[in-house]
Order: structure tokens, then sequence, then C-alpha cells
């Protein structure tokens, strides 16, 4: 590759800051791996736009989670710099990021993903949305998930069996959005679809099954806490329409380069989408890192590839 | 390809590593670290007080006039001179020691991890305070323990608890107790808890494990007597200089009764060979002068106007359902808010608004304490301390107001 020099953007003030850190550590060395010039920006310590104004940056590869560096933030700061840049485009990177928005567009391409309603925290505060909280319940049917409308790696997610667990459930997602979804809960195998070039490239899907049963956080980040396998054991019936819904996915939220998806199965062969990520993980429990290595790919290639594709792209 | 595997040691690991796991508190604290956060949460002692010129010349002097042993391997047990002055030290709060009974270690937190490995075996039950010092959870943890948690008031552990629980027939192995400005709850053990304390585990024969690291750290009022000065048979005491002087050099210390402190020492060895030559040394010289006093003066100074400036603000600015203690020494105060708020679950929009604490479960074995948090006020201004305090009201004032609509 050429010898100019790449920025990953990682760190940032969101809470998912130390994911994001690891993800763009290893991304930069597998990166400089394969003889590119990469460093790690954070725009937590350094002022991006001065940052990457000053050194003769070519390109960003986008390696920050959550808020700002999912919502479309930085990726519309990069068009106006003039930057070739990883991934998903600003105003995709919006409705994506949130999930009440994401959902809305899944379910109007009749994609399925669980019922679900969506409370705000204005609407409790100044609207009294509280007196109808048994109407999220009957709405969505218990068990539900709550969680945050705009945040990631599982973080304010809780799980509710009764009613009378809601408003604790509510005000934990709320501690980290200003809108909680209430989603009913499908039971059955968790799996990670994800594409790697366009919405038809859909890499082997990894199945997730979390030794305490529950995927959160500590899950997801302490090495041996979950099982994985990739492909996942799926029958190739069932594999084909998993990865085909994931394909209408990426198609419906305009996904590009890399993105995945979270689809759980239900008993009935039935998939639910239940979350999708413009910037997933790339840590060492990641599920993309995974599912690329299924398909023969090592994570330095991995890593170049997804830099190609926007170098290929060039400036927005 | 069936089994994926991201980490090939996940079969070999020791049982003992079962509780180390990622958390998304730990990863919210990546970003309280922040300097535009203001951070209640770590105990950060504040060491800008120190001055630096006065540390290089004692670094100076020791290169110049003992190189050949600062940067040499020592012995396990410390450098005889730096305990002479740890005793010294000891004598300030009125307690007897003998450099020979003494092992200096990398911070006070070794002696607990070396106490754990010399008397804990999996499944021995080690009485607690309730809250307890998270460092001292986390040393322990390692041997799998059993925990027994005893509640603090006002005066400190409440020794009924204990007493009722022997008569349960409970048979701790220990009793770790943090007496003064206790690490979470900011309380101090009154003489009467003390006598108490010290008598029960006496005739009961059981060991107290005293770590007293905020000690010299007293704003107001009596200096109480240690147990250790109570009872030099059955206390194990620990120290450390991080607070006097300061954590960066690593110096700690256990006094205990020969058979232990052998042991002790074998720990120590088998652990890091021996502590930091360099270090020793320094910190012998740091304590051999007077500087240290007024220095300690007026670190004291400082502490007790940040503690003044939070009870300020904590009184002006934190709803009227809430509670907290008023510390006489040391670095925190434990609030307890009403009971349907989660301090865990309020990290994140605490952390959000530019201020963090740490949530109080983190301080129980068990998962009690979500209603309450520890706020440290040693490192952040007076200044600081106010708009931090003020954030965290403002938030919980909006919480309060979403748990009443939420619950109509």
């Amino acid at each position: 590759m050429s010898a100019e020099l790449v920025a990953v953007l990682a760190g940032g003030r969101s809470p998912e800051r130390e994911i994001s850190l690891r993800s763009g550590h290893r991304v930069m060395t597998a990166l400089r791996s394969h003889g590119v010039d990469a460093i790690v920006v954070d725009p937590a310590e350094q002022a991006l736009v001065e940052t990457l104004s000053a050194a003769t940056v070519s390109a960003c590869y986008v390696a920050l989670h959550g808020k700002e560096g999912e919502d479309g933030t930085v990726q519309r700061l990069l068009e106006l710099i003039g930057l070739p840049y990883t991934g998903t485009g600003p105003f995709a990177c919006e409705t994506t990021f949130d999930k009440v928005l994401a959902k809305e567009m899944l379910a109007t391409a009749g994609i399925p993903t669980p019922p679900w309603a969506v409370l705000e925290a204005a609407a409790l505060r100044d609207l009294g949305a509280g007196a109808i909280l048994h109407r999220l319940a009957e709405r969505v049917s218990l068990p539900a998930v709550v969680k945050p409308a705009r945040a990631g790696s599982a973080m304010g997610l809780s799980f509710v069996e009764r009613e009378t667990d809601l408003p604790h459930a509510v005000m934990n997602a709320l501690s980290y959005s200003e809108a909680a979804i209430v989603e009913r809960r499908i039971d059955g195998t968790e799996v990670a679809a994800s594409m790697l070039g366009s919405p038809d490239d859909i890499l082997p899907l990894v199945e997730v099954t979390p030794k305490s049963g529950v995927y959160d956080y500590a899950a997801r980040y302490t090495a041996g806490a979950t099982e994985y396998h990739a492909p996942a054991r799926l029958d190739a019936d069932l594999t084909s329409t998993v990865q085909s819904v994931a394909t209408q996915t990426f198609r419906a939220l305009g996904q590009r380069d890399v993105s995945r998806a979270d689809i759980l199965v239900a008993a009935d062969g039935s998939p639910w989408v239940v979350d999708v990520n413009v910037s997933p993980g790339m840590t060492d429990t990641s599920l993309l890192p995974m599912a690329a290595q299924a398909a023969g790919i090592t994570f330095a290639d991995l890593c170049e590839r997804i830099l190609r594709l926007a170098l290929a792209r060039g400036p927005n | 390809m069936a089994e994926f595997s991201v980490d090939p040691y996940g079969d070999l690991y020791a049982r003992r590593t079962g509780g180390m796991s990622a958390s998304e508190v730990r990863a919210l604290f990546a970003v309280a670290s922040r300097p535009e956060v203001v951070s209640f949460a770590g105990g950060m002692p504040f060491v800008q007080a120190i001055p630096v010129e006065h540390v290089l010349e004692l670094v100076e002097g020791v290169l110049m006039e003992s190189a050949d042993v600062a940067l040499q391997y020592g012995g396990g047990q410390g450098s005889p001179g730096l305990r002479e002055r740890l005793c010294m030290l000891m004598a300030e709060e009125g307690t007897l020691a003998d450099p020979e009974d003494m092992v200096v270690t990398t911070g006070a937190q070794q002696a607990l991890d070396l106490v754990g490995k010399v008397l804990v075996d999996p499944g021995d039950l080690i009485a607690i305070e309730a809250p307890a010092y998270v460092g001292a959870l986390s040393a322990f943890s390692a041997y799998e323990p059993r925990f027994l948690p005893i509640e603090l008031d006002d005066e400190g552990m409440v020794v009924e608890r204990l007493v009722e629980a022997l008569v349960r027939g409970e048979r701790p192995k220990f009793v770790y107790t943090v007496p003064n400005f206790h690490n979470p709850a900011g309380v101090t053990m009154s003489a009467r808890r003390r006598e108490q304390l010290v008598g029960l585990c006496r005739e009961a024969r059981i060991p107290i494990v005293e770590d007293n690291p905020y000690g010299l750290l007293r704003f107001e009022g009596d200096m109480e007597p240690t147990l250790r000065s109570l009872d030099p048979q059955n206390v194990i005491y620990l120290g450390t200089v991080s607070k006097v002087f300061s954590p960066g050099v690593r110096v700690g210390w256990a006094l205990a009764e020969p058979g232990v402190l052998q042991r002790l020492v074998l720990a120590k060895e088998a652990a890091d060979l021996c502590g930091s030559n360099l270090n020793m040394l320094l910190t012998e010289r740091y304590l051999a002068g007077e500087t240290w006093r007024a220095n300690l003066d007026r670190l004291v100074g400082t502490y007790r106007r940040r503690r003044d400036a939070m009870l300020r603000a904590l009184a002006e600015r934190f709803p009227s359902d809430a509670t907290w203690t008023h510390p006489v020494g040391g670095f925190y105060v434990w609030v307890t808010l009403p009971s349907h708020l989660d301090t865990r679950a309020l990290l994140a929009a605490a952390v959000e608004r530019r201020v963090a604490y740490v949530p109080g479960t983190a301080f129980y074995p068990d998962g009690r304490g979500t209603d309450t948090m520890r706020l440290a006020y040693s490192y952040p201004t007076e200044d600081r301390i106010d708009e931090g305090v003020k954030r965290l009201g403002e938030l919980l004032a909006d919480e309060e107001e979403l748990y009443r609509s939420l619950s109509t």
C-alpha cells in the first residue's frame, strides 16, 4: 500500500471509550504489520480537526464507539475536511445508532424486529407518561429487554420479567440516553451477522453462548466468559435465511463497508433483528473479527480490506 | 471449525480468577478520569503539596551517598533504617513498635495480599465491615474466603453484631477493620467500641487485622488509641506512607507477632524478593528530617478545607432525603440516598454531566449498597468540589422527578 498516513480514530468521551481504545490500538498494529503507516488519534486527547489538518493524514479508520463516533457526527466532520473514512455515511449512521429510528426503518422494510415501545425521559418528566407504564408492558408483553435508545455494548440494558421491575429498568436505560426502548424478549440462539464490502457480502455467522446465560457487558469483554461458534451451529437453510435477513437489514439501513447485525433465532426458526452496529468492535473478544477468521481472513487482512474500501471510494 | 475460542487459556484459569471480570463501572471510570470530569471516585492523595525540590534533593542524597545499596537487591523484611523510622511514625499515634516485628511491603495493599496468603484457606470466613475497603475485598478474594459483613454506624463497627455472629456459631479466621476515617464510610471507631472489639477478639482468640492508612490525617477531636496499642499480641497492624508522603513510592508495612511475621516475610520474598531499596532509602530520608511534619500539617489543612467544602456543598445542594457521614479525618464521605435510587445505574448519567463517584455496591461482597455512594474530597480543589456536588445534586433532583413520574 501507499506510504501515506492513516489516522485510526479511537477513544472519545463515550462510556465505550475503553473498548474503542482497545479496538483502535489493535487496528493500528494490524495496519502497521501490513506496512501501512498508522497512528491512533483520540478525539478526547487531541483537537480532532487540528490534528487531522496538521498531520499529513490521507485517510481515517473510524474505530470510535458510542455517541459522536457512531451517530454521524465524526463522519460529517470528515466529509467537511475532505478525508476518506471507513464505514457508513453520516445519515445512515444517525438512523442506525438511534434504535428508535432503526427499528422503525426495519419494520417499514418488512424486516422482523421484536415488538417494542419507546419511553422518552421528556415524556415522563413533562407529559405524565408514567401513568401509562402498564400500556408499555401490554404492548410488548413481558418478559422484555429494556435498553437505552442510543448506546452500545449492552450498557444500560436490563431484563424485565415483571411489570414492577419496569421503573428501575427504565431509569437504568435513561441514565445512558434520553429515550428507553422496551422490547419483547426473544428466547433463542443469538447470532451475529457481519457484512464486509456490500450488504450482499455476509461473513459466516457467529453464534454467541454466554456462560452466564446473559450476553451483558461482562460476558462481552471478559475473555472466556462466552463461547462462540463460527460458523453458527444452524442448518444450511436457516443459515441462508438469517444471512438474507442480514442483507436486507444492511440494505434498509444504508450500511457501507462494514457493519454487524445482532439477530436472535427463536426456537421456531424465525430470525429477529435486535441491533445493528455501524462501528463493530475490533477487540480480542469482538464478533466481526471472529466472523472474518471463520472465512479465512486474518485480522490484519480484515483491517486492510476495510481501509482499502475507504481509499477506493475517496473523499465523500 | 466448530467451537471458536477467543481465549486459548479459557480452560486453564485458576478457580480464584472467577470473580475477575470486565464491568460497566470500570469502563465508565475510563471516562471519569478525564480532566473535564470532577472526580470524587479515586481516593487520590494531593501529592502536589509535597515540594518536588525537596524530594529531588533527597533522591540526589540517596544516590550520591548509597547508590550501591539503592540500586541493589535488599532483604525481604525491608531496610532496617526505614523500619526504625516507620516505628517512630507509629509512635505519633501512641503505638509502640519494634522494627524487628515489622515487614516493609509494596504499599499496605501488598500487606493485605500477604495476610490473605498466610491466613486464608478456601472457604475460610473473614469478618469485614459493611461497607468494607474494596481493595481488601479483592486482595482477600484471591484466596477464596467467605465474608461475614458486620454493620457499621457512626461509632464504627457495631461489635454487638459480631458477638451475635459468634453466638450463632460463626468462626471467622480474623476480623478486618479500618478504625480511623473509614474507607469508604468516613466514620471513626469510638474508644468504647475499640475496647469492646479488642476484648471480644482476645477472649474468642480471633486476631484483628487493623488497617490504618489515614490515622495521621485527623482534622479535629482527640486521637483514639490504635487497636494494636490496646492488644499488641492479637492485632496485625497495617500501615502506609501513601497518605503522609506519597503513594508513588509504594511503601507500606505490616507489624505482627514473630510467628506471623516470619510467614509474612517468607510470603513477601516469594512474591517479589524484596521492596525497592531506592524507594525505601528515599522514604527513610523523607521521614528523617522535620520537613515531613510541616508538609503533613499543610496536607491535613488542605484536606480539612476540602472536607468542609464538601459538607457545605452537600448540605446546600443534595436532596433533603439523602444522608451522609461527617468524617473527622481522612478522604471520604459516604452518602445514602432514598432506596429507589440505584447509584450504579446513575453513574453513566453522572459522567455525562462531568462528575464521578464510586457506586456503593463496590464495597459489599454481596450486592448490597445500591442506594449508596462514596465521595472522595481529597483531590479536587474547593471550587471543583462545589461544582461537582452541584452537578450531582442536579442529577439527583432530576432522577427523583423521573422516579416520581414513573411511580404515579
